[in-house]
């Protein structure tokens, strides 16, 4: 626990010591306002909700969280230090834990930047709190799932750039497997099952059901056991990788 | 306290490794020679548990790397090759993650902290990002993060690589005095280096262990080993070699031209020490000797000899 604190430290200063958490706060909040206010049409809508606001974070996160997550492992396979840092008396889960801790509580650090909608909301009317804050844990939650992702393809490569493009695509099917679109390919061909398991890996399906006030607790676990799934391939991969 | 048992590592077909055992107890410089990909590197990773070994093991201090990885790892300080060091960190913030990631925190951390400053020299540059240091810096901040917990076994890869002619000589003292309570290895393309501080070296090529004796051993196996270099004034330089050539004791004998002028090599026959009869033989013909000098051996002929041998040679023991 103490190691996971010391690794959880490091990486989490390790954001601010770069331009890098400054450049995507604002440009999180930038991005979030405008598609909120232009493209969600916040005020037309005559409603005191923030089902705009979330409505865009799972695209929001489709571009900014592999920029989150390229460099947990990707960096130290590239200068090496992954050979000191792993030959230090520490257990692979405390490493792929501290990392990834850090990772999500920077992108907490910029969700929660984002309360000021939350306050106008509250000014322009009485929204239904409730629905909110499970939205705001639903969608830390979300971030958490795709950071494990990218913290698992990052494992995999030493090439930032590599990891980022992968991490989208690979986020990008996690988000929209239940479209029609990506239904419509496999209507025909594909077994009924293979149809529902697909449409049941949707982050974007279970997120807007959270938005809209559906709260199943099933949608939470999902997001959690997809954290716990993925950093666990990431341990083996990071394993199965370092030295090559 | 280190005990390297029978260490095979494959790489698909490639054999990197090929069954190297050796010990080193405490109190002993081990120094690690070989030529570049002859598997001095992986060797050193697996012994401190980066990359698991294909077959084989290591004990340190009597916890085995693959069966108790964390108290084996507690026991080792390594500087890895090229001294890899978080690049936006300066050495302050470097050694004090290091210090909590090796258990030592507050005070008890800040001391430790002062002690390998001190020791290695990086005070003027401790709040300094790594990125901006000087090659000889990093590897000195690497070898401080390796020595914080005064580990029993301590393993570094080329810990002088980059440093100047000074910083060697600084490195080697302070391995030098680290001595007598650890068990160290270093490796290093410097033979001076392994003459100057190692009490053994090994040798390995092509992934197998092919020599494991004290510096001097080794330098005994070179052919110079007691060979006496003569310098004549105003004789007949072949006249005297075919004198020479009638010794008993001498093997053969060259003329040879370099830095410090013309003048004949005689080399022994079986090691033999033959300067007394040379010198009595200048003494009978009255030649003007200008220099008569015993030659001690030479590690680079030894070290080119032992790991140029073709490879054939170098598996007969499987063989028998």
């Amino acid at each position: 626990m103490r190691n996971v604190l010391t690794i959880f430290r490091r990486e989490f200063v390790s954001y601010f010591t770069t331009p890098l958490a400054y450049v995507f706060i604002v440009i999180f909040l930038a991005m979030a306002g405008m598609l909120t206010f232009f493209v969600g049409n916040f005020f037309d809508r005559g409603q005191a909700d923030l089902q705009p606001f979330f409505a865009f974070h799972p695209w929001l996160y489709l571009v900014l969280i592999p920029a989150l997550s390229m460099r947990l492992w990707a960096e130290e396979r590239k200068s090496g230090t992954i050979e000191l840092f792993l030959t230090l008396p520490i257990r692979m889960t405390e490493a792929v834990v501290g990392k990834f801790l850090a990772a999500w509580c920077f992108a907490g650090i910029a969700l929660a930047l984002t309360f000021p909608f939350w306050i106008t909301v509250n000014l322009l009317g009485r929204p239904d709190n409730g629905v909110i804050v499970a939205s705001y844990i639903g969608s830390w939650l979300m971030a958490g799932a795709l950071l494990a992702i990218g913290a698992c393809v990052s494992a995999a490569t030493k090439n930032q750039v590599i990891a980022f493009v992968v991490t989208a695509a690979v986020a990008f099917i996690f988000t929209v497997a239940g479209s029609p679109v990506v239904l419509g390919l496999l209507q025909g061909w594909a077994p009924e099952w293979l149809i529902g398991a697909v449409t049941q890996i949707s982050f974007l399906d279970r997120f807007s059901a959270i938005t809209r006030g559906v709260l199943d607790i099933r949608d939470f676990g999902y997001f959690v056991s997809m954290i716990i799934a993925f950093l666990l391939a990431n341990a083996i991969l990071v394993d199965l990788e370092k030295a090559e | 306290m280190l005990e390297i048992r029978h260490l095979v590592k494959h790489f698909g077909p490639l054999v990197a490794v090929d069954d190297v055992s050796f010990v080193v107890p405490r109190g002993e410089v081990l120094g690690f020679l070989g030529p570049n990909g002859a598997g001095k590197s992986t060797t050193m990773k697996m012994i401190t548990g980066f990359v698991a070994p294909t077959s084989g093991t290591a004990i340190i201090c009597g916890h085995d790397i693959g069966a108790e990885p964390i108290a084996a790892k507690r026991c080792i300080g390594y500087l890895p090759e090229g001294a890899p060091a978080y690049p936006d960190m300066t050495p302050a913030e470097f050694l004090g993650f290091i210090a909590h990631i090796r258990g030592f925190a507050g005070r008890e951390a800040q001391l430790r902290i002062g002690r390998v400053v001190e020791m290695i020299h990086i005070a003027e540059v401790l709040h300094q990002p790594i990125e901006t240091l000087s090659k000889g810096y990093r590897r000195r901040v690497g070898v401080a993060q390796a020595l914080l917990h005064d580990p029993q076994v301590l393993i570094l890869d080329e810990p002088t690589d980059g440093l100047d002619p000074n910083q060697k000589y600084e490195m080697r003292k302070i391995i030098a005095a680290m001595r007598p309570d650890k068990a160290i290895i270093i490796s290093t393309h410097l033979l001076e280096e392994v003459e100057a501080v190692c009490s053994r070296a090994i040798i390995i090529a092509h992934g197998r262990l092919l020599a494991d004796a004290t510096p001097a051993e080794l330098a005994r196996r070179s052919r110079h080993h007691n060979a006496v270099r003569l310098a004549v004034a105003g004789s007949d330089m072949s006249q005297i070699q075919a004198e020479l050539l009638r010794l008993p004791a001498v093997a053969s004998a060259k003329t040879i031209e370099d830095g410090e002028g013309a003048g004949l090599l005689v080399f022994p026959r079986d090691g033999e020490d033959l300067v007394a009869d040379v010198a009595d033989l200048a003494r009978a013909h009255r030649w003007q000797v200008s220099l008569l000098r015993v030659e001690h051996g030479r590690l680079d002929d030894v070290f080119r000899e032992i790991t140029t041998a073709p490879l054939a040679l170098t598996s007969l023991p499987d063989a028998a």
